[in-house]
């Protein structure tokens, strides 16, 4: 039985008692618990069950590597899966809730079985639901999709009820891990003068030292952590951080850091975690070591616990998971446990050895507690459903006949310390093999190196393999020293701390136990607790021909549980290894990838989510239009108004009605989201010639023109209006969004290019309100606000004005992107709104109507202007637009001359503009393809063409549309046969459109209506 | 994620500062050159494993446009510089060759 | 000149988030962007000329007497003045350079960005939480000035004390920038690490 002890627990406050539930059943623990300690201290082994074959589960582990005590935590909006219950601090009133199971955690109906398990080998899924293919879509894919994942998704119309945020911080040294080793180097450091931050996953400093004994110049290596914290506090360049893990170490010092703010202390002021995006010069990892479990026959009943773990709950939380307990063990720091545990009064029936003359020192002194100690043993396996029953013992270097029966309800095992790693081999550091310890350690030889090349981690302590008290300070002397003198700090003479601790006789290596276990036990040895990998199954994956580590891990799941193989990937590695034929070191281990253990998506997040997500560009007018019924729509960042909606209207009623009263009296278009970039020099004009297909140089001065822009590929990228502003400057417009990218092409060409041309640029899209007034009534309205001769004879089309308009600072340009009278007036963005006011005001004598941007398509459409991003999608040369006539013939280049040169672009046969009417007045789909005789290659139906544009003109009461269809102005008349969305090769006749061929110009074509 | 120093304002930009460009030190062909100098100008990239030479702008900075030295494989830094050179810097190509004693400025 | 406009409306109104850490929208400023070579004194004169202060050097801000000079790139500084000045200022020394052929490009800016003002103690947590830029006092003093982003969009951040910084973004994205720096600003007010 799993209880508390009388005394113990060194993080506990005993004097008070808090309450929680698991699976709705309310338990009692201490301030100091985590989850797992008061679960066990309430006799609860079982804690969840395994991905795979639901087989029931316990915590095994006392930290970040524990596979199976995952949980769900808290309710509603901060409901959160797959917590480990060994790294949740317990808090009054926490909720948990177990997984993987149902109708519940003792009776799971999805448990599998033994007989049906055998079904279930390695490669399951990629073996069984091969063929038949159809069987993927409706029969195999919804089963594994009900069988997979792990926890439950929080539902889907929650929101996250906490804050995150992010933080940016730039140290000399990062040291990473707070226990001994972690804590002299950042001494080191930063008694050296670095700045120093030093951060620790959990809420403890000092590691595993106080739980593993030992002395450090004297003193318990408890007190010696309570003198070394004060002495770093002393130190003002030196920054500790609890609750803080390394989760990932990337290019040029890059770290990030996830603090857990609020997970102890929900309802605390702040943000619930915080992620640290530090820049380092130097890393140092002092990450620690993770025990190794045994690989024998049930070595998954609950009860069956990591030696080390087993001594944390019995020192720091006063718990022990069991009255009579069996250790099994390859090496001498497992006899630790039985040392703690009998101290803390619990029975230690057997330890047994693999080794066949046993341990050292500490053997002895488990000896002389009257514990019984048998060499050269192992467990051929353990039996017990939900808890721990039976020790079978076996020879450790035979089959697993067994010896002996032995009562328990409880085993420590432990199979030897591999070195964290992870943070060295994120970003390349590599590992070679420790032959002593059967362990991967990193290479010094061949680091993670930064920017300059040179190491920017050094590891520390025993997560460079130095197990040992002595060995790991001194290590973290070296590491503290080599971090101090690589950020330029002078690194005085430091004395090494002295470390004492019982000596450790030599580890043998034991992967399979027992060595020569029969196929039956091997089925039932786990190596991937949360995965269900078992030593049979990476056995399997080897004499299929999964030779790699890679391959084998991705064949049989091995470590791509949500604990990453931190405890099943050396013995992965060795079981492997040894099938193959192949030294370990040979086999190499698979790649170390951050995070470390899981981070929230809220500390990914930060502060972007709800109206932070991304940008929102607004204009100036933007709060009017959200106050008169604009239905938004995104436009690169910008939310322009789609059309403003009247009471009773709807979105279609609504652009009929802005284009109607715009054709016919007055509209008014915020048109302020404009590129607007100012060109000048004395080499502004030959710039602009060279940026635009036609000629900008001989622009006269008060005049615009209509340019279209191409990339060196020759395809069109933006066009628009530009102004001649002075001799030597000019003011070009961009397509809404596309002011930044046009921009930087400009500065490209004139910074990497064209540098001794003395131009400036500066894009002012932001100075300017702009606002489009368009209609018949357009100069009406104008003249009625005054100050600017605006008459036909003054400002023709094409051209501009600057002057007082109605008391506002305008430029006033006599432009038309609708075919109607129209103007685009541009104030300074500040008084925009009052401007957009005055507008209103005066024009409501001609019904002004405000207008959205599918009203300013339809009307450009019906125009037969074209629209980038629409009639262009990165493949289209303005030829194909028939815009031949904006391409100058005269200049000897521009940007995409020598491309439109290019034989597929001066192919007379390409697919080109045309409009395009149905004989029913309908609407095309946008986007249908114009079907052609034949298949392709690919079996495919041939095309001709492809709809652009597609419309409801109400000016002409019909469907209009733009497309680009082979050879298309040649083929006017012709009648095309077009894709409807639910196109079906085999019944064409119900799912396809006809459309004849017509010029794109529907409306006004003579172009009177501007002609004004 | 990487570190720049940019050249022409002298700071440490940040990846999420810069804005990437491509290869650098392209000959622009235009009209009159050869369809097999285009084809190189506008498709072929080195795309070396290990040192490259390439654009960057220091986008959300002082806007300038820089080349570097890289190493795609380690990413290491070999140094930056004005984008109007034609070729590395003798103290950059020092440094790359320091790695990579055979190394060339590419054709 | 003395046309009389419209009362010039800032983005955000003046809007303030009150707190541990103040943020304010410092309101309508007068600004010109101002391009051209800073190392040659025929450039350099007339715009010291109308700043009243000699230019700022690489990444740092300069003035006093209600005008500021920004250096904002290695041939563009950004001039701060009051609001009304600088539409007939801008046009006046363009006119003065180009009468001098000097080739620069002189640009009335004044209402393309939008001024924050952020006001208290933790002022470099709060940019910290948004800003990849070191924000220790160490890499940048009071008088210093960096253009980089703040979360997903452009700003330039100048430290004016110990104890107050002025943002600058583009006007289109103000309410963002506010409530980024609002944000910032409430969540852990009292979280200090510089």
């Amino acid at each position: 039985m799993s209880t508390r002890l009388a005394g113990g627990g060194r993080f506990l406050d005993r004097t008070r008692k808090i309450r929680f539930t698991f699976d709705g059943e309310s338990m009692s623990a201490h301030p100091g618990d985590t989850l797992a300690s008061a679960l066990l201290a309430n006799d609860r082994l079982l804690v969840g069950r395994s991905f795979k074959y639901h087989r029931p589960r316990g915590v095994v582990a006392s930290g970040a590597e524990e596979p199976n005590a995952l949980v769900g935590l808290g309710t509603g909006p901060r409901f959160e899966p797959n917590q480990r219950a060994t790294t949740t601090e317990l808090f009054d009133g926490l909720t948990a809730e177990s997984q993987n199971r149902w109708p519940s955690l003792e009776q799971d109906v999805g448990a599998v079985n033994a007989a049906l398990s055998r079904v279930l080998p390695a490669g399951f899924y990629y073996k069984t639901f091969l063929w038949p293919r159809a069987f993927w879509k409706h029969l195999y894919e919804p089963v594994i999709r009900r069988a997979a994942g792990l926890g439950k998704a929080p539902h889907p119309e929650s929101r996250d009820a906490d804050t995150y945020e992010h933080f940016h911080v730039h140290v000399d040294v990062l040291v990473i891990g707070g226990g001994v080793a972690g804590l002299q180097a950042a001494k080191v450091a930063a008694e050296s003068g670095a700045q120093v931050l030093l951060i620790e996953q959990s809420a403890h400093w000092g590691g595993r030292a106080p739980v593993d004994g030992g002395t450090i110049d004297g003193v318990s290596t408890e007190e010696w952590v309570e003198k070394t914290l004060g002495a770093l506090d002393a130190l003002p360049n030196l920054r500790r951080i609890a609750r803080c893990m390394g989760a990932a170490v990337q290019d040029h010092g890059y770290v990030l850091g996830y603090e857990r703010l609020t997970d102890h202390a929900p309802g605390s002021i702040g943000p619930r975690h915080r992620l640290w995006r530090i820049r380092a010069r130097q890393i140092v990892t002092a990450t620690g070591a993770i025990e190794r479990p045994l690989s024998f026959a049930g070595n998954d009943v609950p009860g069956v616990m990591l030696a080390s773990a087993m001594r944390d709950y019995v020192v720091n939380y006063g718990v022990t998971p069991g009255q009579r307990v069996v250790l099994v063990t390859n090496n001498d720091d497992g006899y630790r446990t039985a040392l703690v545990l009998a101290e803390a009064g619990v029975e230690v029936v057997r330890v047994l050895d693999a080794r066949q003359m046993g341990g050292g020192a500490l053997m002895v002194q488990v000896r002389e507690k009257g514990i019984r100690v048998d060499p050269g043993r192992a467990i051929a396996r353990v039996s017990g459903g939900k808890r721990v029953r039976t020790v079978h013992s076996c020879l450790a270097d035979g089959t697993g006949n067994v010896l002996e029966d032995i009562p328990c309800d409880a085993v420590a095992m432990s199979g030897g310390w591999s070195p964290v790693v992870h943070l060295w081999s994120h970003c390349g550091g590599k590992l070679r093999w420790d032959e002593a310890g059967a362990f991967f350690r990193p290479d010094p030889a061949r680091p993670p190196t930064g920017a300059d090349g040179q190491a920017m981690v050094v590891p520390a302590g025993s997560a460079n393999g130095e197990l040992t008290l002595r060995n790991l300070l001194q290590d973290a002397v070296k590491a503290g020293k080599s971090a101090a003198l690589k950020v330029g700090c002078e690194v005085g003479d430091i004395r090494v701390p002295l470390g004492q601790e019982v000596a450790e006789s030599a580890l043998m290596p034991l992967w399979i136990v027992p060595a020569r276990a029969t196929p039956d036990l091997r089925m039932k040895a786990f190596l991937d607790y949360q995965n269900d990998v078992k030593v049979s199954d990476l056995q399997l994956a080897a004499r299929e021909g999964y030779e790699s580590v890679e391959h084998a891990k991705r064949y049989t799941t091995l470590g791509m549980a949500t604990d990453q193989g931190k405890l099943s990937n050396i013995n992965g590695l060795a079981v492997l290894s040894d099938a193959l034929g192949e030294p370990i070191p040979q086999v190499g281990t698979t790649t170390f990838r951050p995070p470390y253990t899981p981070i929230s998506f809220g500390a990914i997040t930060g502060e972007a989510r709800g109206a932070l997500f991304q940008p929102l560009r607004r204009t100036p007018m933007d709060a009017w239009h959200d106050a008169n019924g604009a239905q938004w729509e995104p436009v690169g960042h910008w939310r322009r108004p789609y059309c403003y909606r009247r009471p009773g209207e709807t979105t279609e009623m609504a652009v009929n009605r802005e284009i109607l009263a715009t054709r016919r009296s007055l509209g008014l278009l915020d048109a302020s989201t404009l590129g607007k970039i100012v060109v000048k020099g004395p080499d502004a004009g030959r710039f602009l010639d060279m940026l635009y297909t036609n000629m900008m140089s001989t622009l006269p001065l008060g005049k615009c023109r209509y340019g279209l822009m191409c990339n060196e590929n020759g395809f069109l990228i933006d066009d628009g209006v530009v102004a001649r502003l002075s001799e030597d400057s000019w003011l070009c417009h961009t397509t809404t969004g596309g002011a930044e990218r046009i921009h930087a092409h400009m500065e490209d060409w004139l910074q990497c290019e064209w540098f001794d041309w003395r131009v400036y640029t500066a894009n002012i899209t932001e100075q300017y309100a702009q606002v489009a007034v368009v209609g018949p009534e357009a100069r009406r309205l104008l003249e009625k606000l005054g100050g600017m001769d605006l008459s036909r004879e003054v400002l023709p089309f094409m051209t501009f004005a600057e002057g007082t308009l109605g008391g506002f600072p305008a430029r006033v340009y006599r432009i038309s992107f609708s075919g109607e009278l129209s103007y685009e007036v541009a104030v300074p963005a500040n008084l925009g709104r009052a401007f957009w006011g005055k507008l209103l005001e005066l024009g409501a004598e001609w019904d002004v109507t405000p207008y959205g941007t599918e009203a300013l398509h339809v009307m450009r459409a019906e125009k037969g202007f074209i629209m980038i991003g629409d009639e262009t999608d990165g493949t289209v040369i303005p030829q194909d637009l028939n815009l031949g006539w904006a391409i100058s013939k005269k200049k000897e280049d521009f940007l995409g001359k020598r491309a439109q040169e290019r034989v597929h672009m001066a192919d007379p046969n390409r697919w080109k503009l045309v409009g395009l009417q149905t004989p029913d007045g309908g609407v095309l789909p946008t986007g249908a393809l114009a079907l052609a005789p034949g298949k392709n290659a690919n079996g495919q139906r041939n095309t001709q063409g492809r709809v652009t544009s597609s419309y409801f003109s109400p000016t002409l009461g019909r469907g209009i549309a733009m497309a680009l269809v082979l050879d298309g102005p040649q083929r006017i008349g012709e009648e095309l046969t077009f894709t409807t969305d639910d196109y079906d090769a085999a019944d064409e006749a119900k799912t396809t459109l006809t459309a004849t061929i017509v010029s794109p110009v529907f409306y006004d074509a003579e172009g009177a209506r501007n002609d004004v | 994620m990487l570190i720049l120093p940019c050249p022409c304002c002298g700071l440490e930009a940040a990846e999420i500062e810069l804005a990437p460009g491509g290869e650098a030190h392209l000959k622009r062909f235009g009209p009159g050159s050869s369809d097999a100098e285009f084809e190189g100008y506008l498709f072929n990239r080195h795309a070396a494993k290990g040192p490259v030479l390439e654009r960057w702008r220091h986008a959300y900075g002082c806007g300038k446009w820089f080349l570097a030295a890289r190493d795609s494989v380690t990413m290491e830094v070999y140094g930056t510089y004005a984008a109007r050179l034609p070729q590395p810097p003798e103290e950059i190509i020092a440094r790359i060759r320091a790695r990579h004693p055979d190394w060339q400025v590419p054709a | 000149m003395s046309e009389s406009y419209p009362e010039p409306v800032s983005p955000l109104m003046g809007a303030s988030s009150e707190g541990a850490l103040t943020v304010r929208e410092a309101g309508p400023t007068g600004m010109i962007a101002l391009r051209g070579d800073l190392s040659d004194p025929a450039f350099t004169g007339p715009v010291a000329a109308l700043a009243g202060c000699p230019l700022p050097t690489v990444w740092q801000a300069r003035g006093g007497d209600g005008r500021t000079l920004l250096w904002m790139a290695p041939d563009e500084l950004l001039l701060l003045l009051p609001y009304a000045e600088a539409r007939q200022a801008a046009p006046r020394l363009q006119a003065e350079l180009d009468g001098r052929a000097v080739h620069a490009l002189v640009q009335d800016v004044s209402d393309m960005r939008v001024r924050l003002l952020l006001t208290g103690p933790q002022m470099r947590e709060a940019l910290a939480r948004l800003t990849p830029v070191d924000m220790s006092p160490a890499m940048l003093a009071p008088g210093s000035l960096r253009r980089t982003r703040i979360a997903q969009t452009a700003a330039a951040i100048r430290v004016i004390s110990e104890e107050e910084a002025e943002v600058l973004c583009f006007r289109s994205v103000a309410d963002y920038a506010f409530r980024l720096l609002g944000g910032a600003a409430r969540n852990a007010p009292d979280f200090g690490y510089f």
